[in-house]
């Protein structure tokens, strides 16, 4: 393991989502950026997070159960009628 | 696909049922990961949902545009989600949602990184992860492992990973639909993603733990 010293592991691996956020601030981003070039471990975390949020997205949203698009057709229709 | 807002609104308006039919459908699944937040099951999250579409219709003549219909329909389902939870009196974790920072929760297990008293390299790892297998990434299983951790994350964080990660809305969009500070959607999403990761790194590279 190299010197990362202004920034430990630990604290790095709290960061990352405000990293990929963009909020980090300059000073924060240089000593992550610098962190993150001299250590494999913080690497494969961060890439392990950006394989989280992919695999995440390929999750298909759950489906209106058919029962309760039809209760919410009527409702929609019994409105028209009124307004 | 949804309409611009205003043509979507001036539509339901008219009573077309196709472009209510649509927006029913794409909002349903955000609509009930947030009304799971406030409610005990699945089954009282649908209901709210039910009425929350019942009290939209009912108000849509007053909806002025001043935030976007989206945001205004994620208002009336916490409301409506708030409500019912009140008349039901079961204690919904209000301040775990609107002050994450209170209870800390670390992203990796500390007894995986060197004591800070370490003298070469305090806070460094001590088992660092190890890549995972590429190849198995894709598999069902392990879409099965993601969705089952994410059905295991506190209510505030599986809403946030849900909205941001699933369904692709903005950090805005979800701020505003939880009535969220920045930081603190932050915090929960960096907490969802972080649990997620661990429990996919448990399943294909355990001897890590």
């Amino acid at each position: 393991m190299i010197d990362t010293e202004s920034l430990s592991c630990q604290e790095l691996v709290e960061l990352v989502t405000d990293y990929l956020e963009g909020a980090l601030d300059e000073r924060d981003l240089r000593a992550f950026d610098a962190h993150l070039a001299a250590c494999d471990g913080c690497t494969e975390y961060l890439e392990q997070m950006r394989t989280t949020i992919r695999l995440v997205g390929t999750l298909n949203p759950k489906d209106l159960s058919k029962d309760a698009e039809t209760v919410l057709l009527e409702a929609f229709r019994g409105w028209t009628r009124t307004s | 696909m949804t309409l611009p807002d205003d043509a979507l609104v001036a539509a339901l308006r008219a009573g077309d049922e196709e472009a209510y039919s649509a927006v029913v459908r794409e909002w349903h699944a955000g609509l009930l990961r947030v009304a799971r937040i406030f409610t005990p099951t699945r089954a009282v999250a649908e209901e709210v949902v039910q009425e929350t579409w019942l009290r939209v219709l009912g108000a849509l003549d007053r909806f002025e545009g001043r935030s976007s219909l989206k945001t205004w329909v994620f208002r009336i389902l916490v409301n409506t989600a708030k409500t019912r939870a009140q008349r039901e009196s079961r204690s919904i974790p209000f301040s775990a949602l609107h002050d994450p920072a209170r209870v800390p929760e670390a992203a990796v297990d500390p007894d995986r990184f060197l004591p800070d008293d370490h003298p070469h390299h305090p806070g460094g790892w001590a088992s660092p992860p190890r890549a995972l297998p590429e190849d198995r990434l894709i598999a069902g299983e392990t879409r099965e492992v993601i969705e089952r951790a994410i059905e295991a994350l506190p209510a505030s964080q599986r809403a946030v990973i849900s909205l941001r990660d699933v369904e692709g809305w903005s950090s805005d969009e979800v701020r505003n639909a939880l009535d969220l500070s920045e930081v603190n959607q932050r915090v929960l999403l960096h907490r969802a993603r972080a649990r997620v990761r661990q429990a996919l790194e448990d399943y294909l590279a355990p001897e890590n733990a």
